[in-house]
């Protein structure tokens, strides 16, 4: 292989319990399609069940802990310890996840090195950008697994049965939070058969959350909210109250909470009291996906699971997403090479940083050894923020009904004149004009039925049918005159070919219109 | 009874006939019987008319009009036989000319019978004779418009002129001034019938069907087309007010309004008044320049696209012009078998001016052998899209623009469109990103569920197939 581009390490992930790698056989081969050499660095994969001849099979090299840090460029999943920041190259590129805002002490250890550090949390949420956010996936798979792990830890079904031992009503859960994650938890707990019904701050979501089969709880507030940035933030005391009020009535009611409250950079919002888990029924299951922040719901621990007095478990995983290793390591290694896509212009394999771009400006938190963060703010919702906070209603502009009056109007005006025009016309045209007014009714009335799909056929023989104007020529032709008589010919023929040709093609045309 | 007697019973019978005929167009299941009854009715009104000639004419008279429809039939039934279907809306535009034709000969015909022998004529009354001389004017008039106007047409939907519309200064002003030249000029004819005021009017309606027809643009064909099959038919009209004939006065009359209702289907599903669409020019209201950031498309191939059929549960395909343009007719009714096999539901979503012709999808899926129960129109299907897991979008653009619903500021607001962004997924077939018709910016292409598939409709179709 001629690849003479800049070598990628592919990290084996030191943090304990880490499962994902950042890239799967897959995405080596895109990289390299990018004109990227790859180095992995032995037993990356082995938590996401790719061992290494996998990755050399897809082209890799597998290569020691020493090798792959040194790299040019960089892959890693987690934030790099202390240790690993100094393996670094100079002019190198590490990519991760570095949570800048929680974590200023880690930019600092990072700009005091010559390198450039991107922090995949830290993409925009812009349309153009979605391909690469990484929060987006992982929060997707992590929802779907929070409904795993309920349903592990609850002792019923979902879904409601009628057998022959009885019947089973079906589980019902609740998901505060419809973000991505609350999305893929209320698609997850739908499927599974149970009843689910979601709240968030921004009524925006109603209809995404209905599109999923789950009910939406509005809170009712004057405060409704359309985001400017794509993530909640934080609500008034007001609306907190009511929500507070909403939550206390459904906690006895539901089976399973799964809370995914999160304000970028700020400790998550709790919903979820004490008084409300007393309130639950024995065996109800609360997953706390905002467990790593300190979590929605009082009780929680980072981590691990709490049964209550009264039976009730709290689930605070916070590896919701590295429980589905190989899924996780598919998705985020796919969005590392959609960045490195937008990273790679001219697909040599040389990484080219654009300060212009508002994405690649975003994820840069260290360039060369200086602090980039935080970036200068991206205003991304599209919408324009109603104070109602409804979506914008259909504006389009039919055109007015015309009134009753003016219909009347022009009815009574065309009767007088087909009436003056008659009254005074001979008696030979009166017959006409009779014919001429029926018959142009009639069409109306006909033609009105036809089928959408034979408008093309209802053409064409209208097309032969008004050749009948063959017979106006016909009654002209061989008159004394001479020039008469050539053209009646000359329309004989125009009208003839018509006639002929377009019933034929009309009858060729229905011929190939056959039902299923 | 006597042979005139007999010749008007067949006109009634005749008469109808077409009316049956157009009755049993109405639904597949009678549309065969239709053009039966159609043929029947024409071969009726020709026996009887011929019949009716051969009294007063003589032998070389007839041996004429055999010629002359032996030749026409054979032309018109070669040209049916070879037409390709995608060319149908040429060849109905060109027949339409011929109407036209037929009807400014036989206008002539009726000034040199009568007006041209002046007072020795014995064929009208006199006190009918300015009513005829209006007649002849009004029949010349229309059948001249509608000739020229379909011969443009026949050029433009040919692609043998181009089909961007004519911009002459005012162009409003040129119709109206054809009009009214036409209003004075039957004035002056009916008070004293000079051979020059019938030349000038016949030069007048060339020029004002060759203006109307030119200034406009090619996605407006379907109206141009079904109003010139709406003027053929007056034509005929007119001329059977010349002749005293009701058959060709009811044959007119029943042309004459199916294609204005036509056009009028048309227009009311592009939102638009059909003056508007006559005084010609859709693109020239430029509006405030478009600098929307719409963001960035997202792209897909075949063998990806191939994927997301196979696990699809229902699928629906919107054609559009650009479908019949690569001929991709074909590969597309092959991947709709392919998917019905599989159990996949494939269903198809017809704009109303999808294409060059009224209807003209249809038939191409027809010719292709795509089963007509699961092409549905536009409002049959657009509350189901939002429940569709794949929307083809083959060759349309402005038919499924969302601008047309969302931005009251658009070109095309308020234009009725196919709700394909409402899909799980909407993958566009198109070969750049260049806007459609109407020149309007598609935000259609950078919704979140939206993918580009570029190339050639036909190709990417055969390369999907290949990788299904």
């Amino acid at each position: 292989m001629s690849q003479s581009g800049q070598r990628v390490g592919v990290v084996a992930e030191s943090r304990a319990g880490e499962t994902r790698v950042a890239a799967t056989a897959v995405t080596v081969g895109q990289l390299r399609g990018l004109g990227y050499q790859v180095v992995v660095e032995s037993g990356a994969g082995l938590g996401a069940s790719l061992d290494d001849e996998a990755y050399r099979e897809a082209g890799a090299d597998i290569g020691s802990r020493t090798e792959v840090w040194g790299a040019d460029v960089v892959l890693a999943v987690n934030a790099p310890s202390a240790e690993e920041i100094a393996l670094l190259a100079d002019g190198s590129t590490l990519i991760s996840l570095l949570g800048p805002a929680q974590n200023p002490d880690l930019l600092d250890a990072l700009a005091r090195r010559p390198v450039t550090a991107l922090a995949m949390d830290a993409v925009p949420r812009i349309s153009r950008a979605q391909s690469l956010d990484v929060l987006s996936s992982m929060a997707n798979i992590a929802g779907y697994r929070a409904v795993v792990e309920a349903a592990h830890a609850f002792g019923r079904f979902f879904t409601g049965q009628v057998t022959a031992a009885g019947k089973v009503p079906p589980a019902k859960v609740l998901v505060a939070g419809a973000g991505v994650a609350g999305l893929a938890a209320i698609g997850a707990a739908g499927s599974l058969g149970a009843i689910v019904r979601a709240t968030d701050p921004r009524p925006e979501v109603a209809d995404q959350v209905r599109s999923l089969g789950g009910e939406y709880l509005s809170v009712e507030s004057a405060e409704a909210e359309v985001s400017a940035t794509g993530y909640a933030k934080q609500m008034s005391d007001d609306y907190n109250a009511r929500a507070a009020a909403l939550y206390a009535q459904q906690a006895p009611e539901v089976d399973i909470v799964i809370t995914t409250a999160l304000i970028p950079g700020r400790p998550a919002p709790l919903l979820i009291t004490e008084e409300m888990v007393a309130s639950m029924r024995p065996g109800s299951v609360i997953v706390d996906m905002a467990a790593s922040q300190g979590g929605n719901v009082a009780g929680t621990v980072a981590g691990e699971v709490v049964v209550t007095a009264n039976q009730v478990s709290i689930i605070g995983y916070t590896d919701l997403a590295s429980r589905l290793p190989a899924q996780a390591s598919q998705l985020y290694g796919t969005n590392l090479v959609n960045l490195l896509k937008l990273l790679t212009p001219g697909k040599d394999g040389q990484l080219v940083l654009d300060f212009d771009d508002v994405v690649q400006r975003s994820v840069t938190v260290v360039r060369d050894g200086a602090k980039t963060w935080p970036p200068p703010q991206v205003q991304v919702s599209a919408a324009p923020a109603p104070a109602t906070g409804a979506s914008v209603a259909p504006v389009a502009a039919p055109r007015k009904a015309p009134s009753p009056g003016r219909t009347y109007a022009l009815v009574g005006l065309g009767a007088a004149v087909l009436f003056l025009v008659t009254a005074f016309a001979p008696e030979q045209l009166i017959g006409n004009l009779t014919v001429f007014v029926l018959a142009i009714v009639i069409g109306y009335y006909v033609i009105g039925h036809v089928h959408h799909a034979l408008h093309t056929p209802l053409m064409s023989v209208t097309n032969a049918i008004s050749g009948i104007i063959v017979v106006g020529a016909l009654l002209q032709i061989g008159h004394a005159h001479t020039a008469v008589t050539v053209l009646s010919f000359v329309a004989v023929l125009l009208a003839s070919i018509n006639i002929f040709g377009g019933f034929a093609v009309t009858r060729r045309m229905l011929s190939m219109f056959a039902k299923d | 009874m006597t042979a005139s007697t007999a010749a008007q019973a067949a006109y009634v019978v005749a008469a109808l006939l077409f009316i049956l005929s157009l009755a049993g167009l109405s639904r597949h299941e009678t549309s065969r019987s239709g053009v039966t009854y159609g043929i029947g009715g024409m071969a009726i009104a020709l026996v009887a008319t011929i019949g009716l000639a051969s009294r007063s004419i003589a032998a070389t008279g007839l041996a004429l009009i055999a010629v002359a429809m032996v030749i026409g039939a054979g032309i018109g039934l070669w040209r049916a036989r070879r037409v390709e279907m995608t060319g149908m809306p040429e060849l109905i535009a060109i027949l339409h000319s011929f109407v036209g034709l037929a009807a400014v000969l036989v206008g002539w015909n009726g000034y040199l019978d009568v007006e041209a022998k002046g007072a020795g004529q014995t064929e009208i009354a006199s006190d009918l004779l300015r009513i005829h001389h209006a007649e002849v004017f009004i029949g010349v008039f229309i059948g001249a418009v509608t000739f020229t106007g379909s011969v443009i047409a026949f050029l433009k939907l040919s692609a043998r002129i181009k089909s961007s519309p004519l911009m002459l200064p005012g162009r409003n002003a040129i119709n109206l001034g054809g009009l009214a030249a036409f209003v004075a000029l039957t004035v002056a004819f009916v008070v004293s019938p000079h051979l020059w005021l019938l030349i000038a009017v016949t030069a007048v309606a060339l020029a004002l069907g060759l203006h109307l027809v030119a200034s406009i643009g090619g996605g407006d064909m379907p109206v141009v087309v079904s109003m010139l099959n709406s003027y053929s038919g007056w034509a005929a009209a007119a001329s059977g007010f010349l002749l005293d004939n009701n058959l060709l006065i009811v044959t007119g009359a029943l042309v004459g309004s199916s294609g204005a209702y036509l056009s009028y289907i048309m227009c009311t599903a592009m939102n638009r008044s059909f003056l508007s669409v006559i005084a010609g020019g859709f693109g020239i209201e430029t509006g405030p320049a478009d600098t929307t950031e719409y963001g960035e498309h997202q792209e897909i191939n075949a063998a990806d696209t191939a994927k997301m059929l196979r696990d699809a549960t229902s699928v629906v395909i919107t054609p559009g012009y650009g479908m019949a343009v690569a001929q991709a007719q074909y590969p597309v009714a092959d991947l709709t078998r392919r998917l019905r096999e599989r159990g996949v539901e494939v269903r198809f979503g017809i704009h109303p001016v999808a294409g060059r012709l009224p209807g003209h999808m249809n038939v191409l899926l027809a010719e292709a052998k795509v089963p007509y129960d699961i092409v549905l129109e536009m409002d049959e299907i657009n509350d189901d899209l939002a429940a569709t897991t794949v929307v083809l979008v083959i060759g349309a653009n402005d038919t499924v623009n969302p601008a047309a619903i969302d931005d009251p500021g658009s070109p095309i607001a308020g234009m009725p469109v196919l709700r394909v962004w409402e899909a799980e997924s909407v993958i566009v077939f198109k070969r750049s990103m260049n806007p459609g018709y109407a020149g309007v910016q598609n935000p259609l292409f950078f919704r979140e569920n939206s993918q580009m598939l570029f190339g050639d409709a036909k190709e990417r179709v055969e390369d999907i197939l290949r990788s299904l």
